[in-house]
């Protein structure tokens, strides 16, 4: 088992830099980043002074390099808009874009997995039928479209929801929460809807189809024939047999979550990392750029690192052949 | 003594775009506490399709249409529901075909062994685990009390079996529904299987429905054998005689059939044709277009039901005077 999180430790941080090393190749066809920063009013001797001092003259193997070194040691650079250490700013963003995934994350599994197995267990039902065509609509309208909605009858006609903002937040140490305050909490609703619904009927939609699959088993009807409750087969037998591929693609999702909080975020204004990114990439700043796409490689990463941890605690198959397997 | 398993006109149907099809169809027999009936017949005889009818798990739109079953003397066709589910497993255990699929790979044999009788005898889990043990130990799974909390990919096919046997049997039901229990085992796992479920149910006095097509079985396993074709009983009676004096034709096919050392190197007899599809019964008997002695008569009659012990096989013109060829 050790050997096997070592092996995949060390897979990882080959793929962060790979990631590293593709995101450096394609800074340079953002644009140039010293257009921004000298106003109109600028000499050929200012834009080279800059330049050297950036040590955006050099090829982008050595601008990845150096930026490796900083990394390791925790240091980002500075934000070429901002002007002030990438770390702070990740830092003091970072807690929004967590909360709001956090919550589409709870949101999209513990409903998804809850209707998945309700739509299985009646699949002729018409409350079934009718979740499931609902569904529809949270697979394929995008996501922005989703929010513009939301914002429009729950923030416009309604009147109910904040239509963009945090609300308040409380500071905790280096952390600010929306979850203390009652307009932090009204603010986290339409967003969190908003970012979990795809993954929400994604989920649901998965979990239905290999629930029905497990439906079918030979073990399961063994334990009808036994005389289980209707509750212990559908839920300690048939349940836990289709989390293994449902933890698989849930895992992947909850990266995108994060990854893909983007377009909520500006939909939404939400001031989290996502619209952090979209600033920066306006703006060519390539710090920012550089260690945001570190942090969400750094998240995916781990998440498929805890997934592969999760079969094991789940299926006693693979922990019998753990060295044959991997 | 009332028979712990009584089954009367016993119907399947299952309604299709194409018309209603009879799976089952008027089939009478009983069952004694401690005998075991061997139940023969090809695939898609129906012999499956009536032990699922009796332990309530046939998947809809198949229901039972018409007749009755009568577990110790209680009617159950129509029970639904929890009342039907309290009888399962605690009146009416069942032993599946495959050993490999039956068991739940995700849950100890323990666990699924106490949850079983927890759900039917009123025990706390103390008590259950050390039950699991005993249960695992008369089955024949040496060190049960380590084994007991192994997974069931930890055990060989024939182990499984053995603790699908045990999971079948933990909540002491009288009446035990063996679906092809050894079909999935190696030739040398399977007589120890027969063997145990036997000594077994000798032992508590339960009935025993032995399902098979394996002839041999039957042979070394059952006290009465019930031949099915195409959903109809064909013939009942002791299995010493049905083997050796069949009185039906299709059981003097299938005896015909059945590979034996002291017949040498003769040629197998097959019996020509195919069992006919449900939704295309021919009129009369049902055997009658494979049948070599078929007269005309036999295209327009049934010929007598087996239901009151009065006729052994379900044929007009039964072979009594003729052995085995």
């Amino acid at each position: 088992m050790l050997a096997f999180v070592i092996r995949r430790v060390l897979q990882s941080l080959l793929v962060l830099l790979v990631v590293g090393a593709v995101a450096f190749s394609m800074f340079r066809f953002v644009g140039d980043p010293i257009d921004n920063m000298l106003g109109q009013e600028r000499t050929q001797e200012d834009i080279d002074r800059l330049r050297g001092q950036l040590g955006l003259d050099q090829p982008f193997v050595v601008q990845y390099v150096k930026f490796l070194q900083g990394a390791v040691q925790g240091n980002f650079g500075v934000s070429y808009r901002q002007g002030r250490p990438v770390s702070d700013i990740l830092m003091e963003r970072a807690p929004a874009t967590l909360e709001l995934a956090a919550v589409s994350g709870v949101l999209a599994i513990g409903i998804g997995i809850a209707l998945g197995v309700f739509t299985a267990i009646r699949r002729d039902g018409f409350a079934a039928n009718a979740i499931m065509s609902l569904s529809l609509i949270g697979v394929s309208l995008p996501t922005f479209l989703i929010g513009i909605l939301l914002i429009y009858l729950f923030s416009v006609e309604l009147g109910w929801l904040p239509s963009f903002g945090r609300g308040e937040t409380v500071r905790i140490g280096g952390w600010t929460t929306g979850f203390l305050t009652e307009s932090g909490l009204k603010a986290l609703i339409l967003p969190s809807i908003t970012l979990g619904l795809y993954q929400m009927t994604l989920i649901m939609r998965l979990v239905r189809s290999e629930m029905l699959e497990v439906l079918r088993q030979d073990y399961i009807r063994f334990a009808r024939a036994r005389g289980l409750r209707e509750r212990a087969v559908n839920f300690r037998h048939a349940l836990k047999n289709t989390l293994v591929p449902v933890i698989t693609v849930t895992g992947l999702q909850l990266g995108s979550i994060i990854a893909f909080a983007i377009i909520t975020e500006t939909v939404f204004q939400w001031p989290g990392v996502g619209l952090l990114f979209i600033n920066a990439i306006q703006f060519v700043d390539i710090p920012v750029m550089a260690a945001y796409l570190m942090l969400i490689s750094v998240m995916f990463v781990g998440i498929n690192l805890i997934v592969d941890l999760l079969y094991f605690a789940i299926d006693p198959r693979l922990r019998a052949d753990k060295t044959a397997a991997h | 003594m009332k028979p712990v398993l009584s089954i009367r006109d016993l119907t399947v149907e299952i309604p299709t775009r194409h018309g209603i099809l009879r799976p089952v169809s008027g089939v009478s027999y009983d069952i004694e506490a401690g005998e075991i009936l061997g139940v023969v017949g090809e695939s898609g005889a129906g012999k499956s399709m009536a032990g699922n009818a009796v332990i309530g798990l046939l998947s809809p739109p198949a229901h039972v249409a018409r007749g009755e079953i009568h577990v110790n003397g209680t009617r159950i066709d129509q029970l639904k529901g929890d009342a039907m589910r309290r009888l399962r497993g605690k009146e009416i255990g069942m032993v599946f075909q495959d050993p490999l699929t039956s068991l739940n790979p995700l849950l100890r044999i323990g666990d699924q062994l106490t949850e079983t009788m927890q759900a039917h005898l009123g025990i706390g889990q103390a008590d259950a685990q050390r039950r699991a043990i005993a249960a695992l130990e008369e089955v024949g799974i040496p060190g049960a009390a380590e084994r007991v909390n192994s997974y069931p990919h930890e055990f060989s096919g024939g182990m499984r079996q053995r603790v699908v046997i045990a999971l079948a049997l933990c909540a002491e039901p009288s009446l035990i529904i063996a679906d092809e229990p050894t079909t999935a085992l190696d030739v040398s796992v399977q007589a120890q299987i027969i063997a145990l479920l036997k000594r077994l149910c000798r032992e508590r006095g339960t009935a025993v429905m032995l399902i098979t097509h394996d002839m041999g079985v039957i042979a070394e396993a059952a006290d009465r054998v019930a031949v099915m074709y195409a959903g109809q009983l064909a013939e009942l009676g002791p299995v010493r005689e049905v083997l050796t004096t069949p009185h039906h034709p299709y059981t003097h096919g299938l005896m015909g059939s059945t590979p034996l050392a002291s017949k040498g190197k003769a040629r197998l007899h097959q019996i020509p044709g195919a069992m006919p599809r449900l939704d295309a019964l021919p009129d009369g008997c049902a055997f009658h277009p494979r049948c070599p002695h078929a007269v005309d008569a036999c295209r327009a009659d049934p010929g007598p039901r087996i239901d009151t012990g009065s006729a052994r096989a379900a044929c007009l013109f039964p072979l009594v005077q003729e052995g085995v060829a």
